[in-house]
């Protein structure tokens, strides 16, 4: 019971996060995006009831806010984890050896490509190159970039921020 | 910059590549050094000098203006750097990379290169416009804005050869035209700053290095054809390039060089930024526009083209980064200048990230007309040691390998399209003897069939059916017939699809077909990766003879598929084994061997 009034709470915020932000865009063109990205920067993804309150506060029909949610590889529908682990997949990265960064994260964090951690402090993602390809192979996490890697090396760095 | 007062500068290259090397760090640890010493030095900042193979980067000019650039240098060498050359005044030799009056190594990879485009990116302070106006920069804005009327540009663009450097060539003083032509009172102007290509990062460096050459590009872009108002379209991932453009326009601002009545001219201008939300496809100008205008980025038709009916359905220009960054350049020194280098139908010159399997992975900007040997083997210095080239993957996903019998052809827009790949925006990813062409082809329509915006039925179920035949095929279950089914549907694809990314998303597994067809043929008939790649078809084993049973491998196997006793020889069981190859990589006696 207790679980559910903290969820509602927190959807409450969530709702007012939209509301500000979309507040900020009203009357202009081509806002859907960089609202979208404000919010999600926000609360973390984008639940379907801050998409239809953006929809609202936008004056775009909801489909609309959907489609363009769906569109876009950016933009999430579930919760991610407090750090998501970007493992570069470019070509650069490819060729020098990002099948094995990501195994070995996801060997170190228990858990699949893709997929966050039960204590919902890791999520491993691939992303498409992460502009630092002469460093390869590169991961990122929050806006730190680290190149050079080894599996070894890696593993290291996620263990240091799950201290 | 050149050294005027008579302190010593220190300037730390602090971009992207720089530090995810650990530059920020440097540049803190100078800071706390210059403080804690009382050391009477000048810290500044830069960006991407190229060199990104040896990042960190520093600069220390001598108050007698002599400039020593050390490479790796670490957060933990400062100290000493500090001490010795700083206030010591004694270079630290073993960690110079360039100096001048010396022969160091690295002094080659600038032996082959023209920097234009790059002429400010690792000199100047990219978050300061006031470096950049020192380093020339608005001259040329502020002569288009003065001295010259919009035909005046644009002929002095058709003059120079300039041609879109987003990949399809288009000649740029042409497409200027027509956007000026377009009759419409409210026009527009946007850069494509997207850089979807995986593997290339010359437009970050450009707008990490020197935001304000793009911008300025860009201004005289909308003076030309009438535009009142511009759009950077940025990718996400590039955080520092944007924060620095928002630092850039805020600051041009402020001088007057974009915004309202323009340098007293009458002439209004407003910049906006968008940040892309990760859709490759969103690099194709329509599907770009799309993007900006809020809705799903899926390219549509042309004709109408953008200069006629764009953003917002008016006149709209759109050029890529490095397009821009060549504005002011020519303006300021003449079409005649600019023209001298390159070939006859590719003027300019071209900047190119390298990466993948290649000593000296940076970015280089080279004349056209090099060829790729030059560029790969004497600026890049060639695939490290104990490694034999094998291609050069040009143009990405759009692209193609070129195989080393054309190393030699010239960097042209014709020259390279004739292989069967094509200039693309500039990503050279090198691939050496252990890197799987079919491997390479399946990882390139793995991105394209994920990045398929679904509207063309080909684009979007063809390219799936290539990537299950790719994947077959690289799992050691390819079938005869599938080398020729995947020719069909890539000219099926080509053939039928609305956008830049069907027509080409095929060209990566063609061009590895055309060159490197008895690899594909190992693997479908053999059942054997001739580059030992795809684990499906390797073994790993340990070589009784070379094993003295120090164990180091059955500690690092993550699966603990390697057994035997200390001291003796290891065995590994096939049935557990992953092919992580952490085994052979931590063996120090070569005993694992990989079939
Ligand atoms: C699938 C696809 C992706 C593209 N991605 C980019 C890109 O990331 N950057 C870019 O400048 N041009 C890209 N282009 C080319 C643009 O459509 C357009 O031709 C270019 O921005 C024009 O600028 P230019 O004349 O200066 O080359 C892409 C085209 C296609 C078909
Ligand atoms: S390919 Fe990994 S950073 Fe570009």
């Amino acid at each position: 019971m207790e679980n559910m009034v903290a969820q509602d709470e927190r959807m409450a915020e969530y709702l007012e996060v939209a509301d500000e932000v979309a507040a900020k865009y009203a009357g202009r063109r081509g806002s859907v995006i960089p609202v979208l990205q404000q919010v999600q920067e926000r609360v973390g993804y984008l639940p379907p009831e801050v998409m239809k309150r953006i929809g609202e506060r936008l004056g775009v029909p909801p489909a609309q806010i959907f489609g363009v949610a769906s569109f876009y590889a950016q933009f999430r529908m579930a919760p991610v984890g407090k750090y998501v682990v970007k493992v570069c997949h470019g070509t650069a990265c490819h060729v020098q050896g990002a099948g094995a960064i990501t195994d070995a994260l996801c060997d170190e964090l228990g858990v699949a490509d893709g997929a966050t951690t039960e204590d919902g402090k890791f999520t491993v993602e691939s992303v498409a190159c992460l502009g630092c390809c002469s460093l390869a192979p590169v991961i990122m996490i929050e806006d730190n970039t680290y190149g050079r890697l080894t599996p070894d090396e890696a593993r290291k760095i996620v263990r240091e921020y799950g201290d | 910059m050149a050294k005027t007062g008579a302190t010593v500068e220190v300037t730390v290259g602090l971009s992207s590549c720089g530090i995810a090397a650990g530059a920020a760090d440097v540049f803190s640890a100078f800071q706390r050094e210059f403080k804690e010493k009382g050391v009477d030095a000048r810290l500044r900042r830069t960006g991407c000098v190229g060199m990104c193979y040896r990042e960190p980067i520093v600069d220390v000019v001598t108050s007698g203006g002599a400039k020593y650039t050390y490479g790796e240098l670490t957060a933990d060498r400062v100290g000493r750097v500090v001490e010795e050359h700083v206030v010591g005044g004694k270079p630290v030799d073993e960690w110079l990379v360039r100096a001048e009056g010396r022969e160091l190594p690295d002094e080659t990879y600038y032996d082959q290169q023209v920097r234009l485009v790059l002429r400010n990116a690792g000199v100047i302070d990219p978050e300061s416009i006031d470096e950049y106006i020192d380093a020339g920069g608005y001259e040329a804005l502020t002569k288009v804005i003065k001295e010259m009327s919009p035909d005046d540009v644009i002929e002095e663009l058709k003059a120079s050869g300039l041609r879109g450097r987003g990949g399809a060539g288009f000649p740029t003083g042409i497409k200027w035209d027509l956007a000026k032509k377009a009759p419409g009172e409210m026009k527009y102007v946007i850069v494509n700053a997207d850089e979807g290509d995986p593997g290339a990062f010359m437009d970050r460096s450009i707008l990490e290095g020197d935001p304000h050459s793009v911008l300025e590009g860009l201004a005289i872009a909308a003076y030309t054809i009438g535009a009142q108002e511009g759009y950077f379209y940025v990718r996400a991932e590039y955080p520092l390039a944007i924060k620095r453009l928002r630092i850039a326009i805020e600051d041009a601002t402020e001088r007057g060089f974009v915004g309202e009545n323009i340098l007293g001219s009458g002439f209004s201008f407003k910049v906006h930024i968008k940040e892309g939300a990760g859709a490759f496809v969103c690099g194709e100008e329509t599907a770009l526009i799309a993007s900006i205008e809020g809705q799903r980025g899926m390219p549509r038709l042309r004709p109408p083209y953008p200069a006629v009916k764009g953003l917002w359905a008016k006149p709209t220009n759109n050029n890529n980064v490095e397009t821009y960054a060549n504005i002011p350049w020519i303006i300021s020194n003449g079409a005649a200048a600019y023209a001298a280098y390159g070939t006859e139908s590719s003027k300019g010159t071209k900047v190119f990230a390298l990466a993948g399997k290649i000593t000296r992975g940076g970015l280089v900007e080279v004349p056209m007309g090099l060829t790729i040997r030059q560029v790969i083997d004497e600026v890049g210095g060639g695939v490290p040691e104990g490694r034999s080239f094998k291609a050069v993957q040009l143009g990405g996903p759009s692209g193609g390998c070129v195989p080393v019998e054309f190393m030699d052809i010239p960097i042209d827009y014709e020259s390279i399209t004739k292989t069967g790949a094509i200039m693309g925006s500039g990503g050279m990813v090198v691939m050496d003897d252990s890197t799987c062409m079919v491997d390479i082809a399946r990882f390139f329509l793995h991105f394209t069939q994920d990045e398929s915006c679904g509207k063309c039925t080909f684009c979007r179920v063809g390219t799936k059916r290539m990537l299950e035949i790719l994947e077959r095929i690289t799992a050691g279950e390819g079938r005869e017939g599938d080398i020729e089914l995947l020719e069909e549907l890539g000219e099926k694809i080509i053939s039928s699809s609305l956008c830049g990314l069907g027509q080409s998303a095929p060209n990566p597994v063609l061009t590895t077909i055309k060159y490197f067809r008895d690899e594909y043929e190992a693997h479908i008939n053999e059942k054997r990766c001739p580059a030992l790649s795809c684990k499906a078809l390797i073994t790993y084993d340990i070589d009784p003879d070379k094993c003295i049973g120090c164990t180091v491998c059955a500690k690092k196997c993550p699966v603990g598929a390697i057994t035997g006793e200390r001291k003796e020889a290891h065995t590994i069981d096939q049935d557990l084994c992953t092919k992580c190859d952490a085994c052979r990589q931590a063996c120090k006696f070569d005993a694992v061997t990989v079939r």
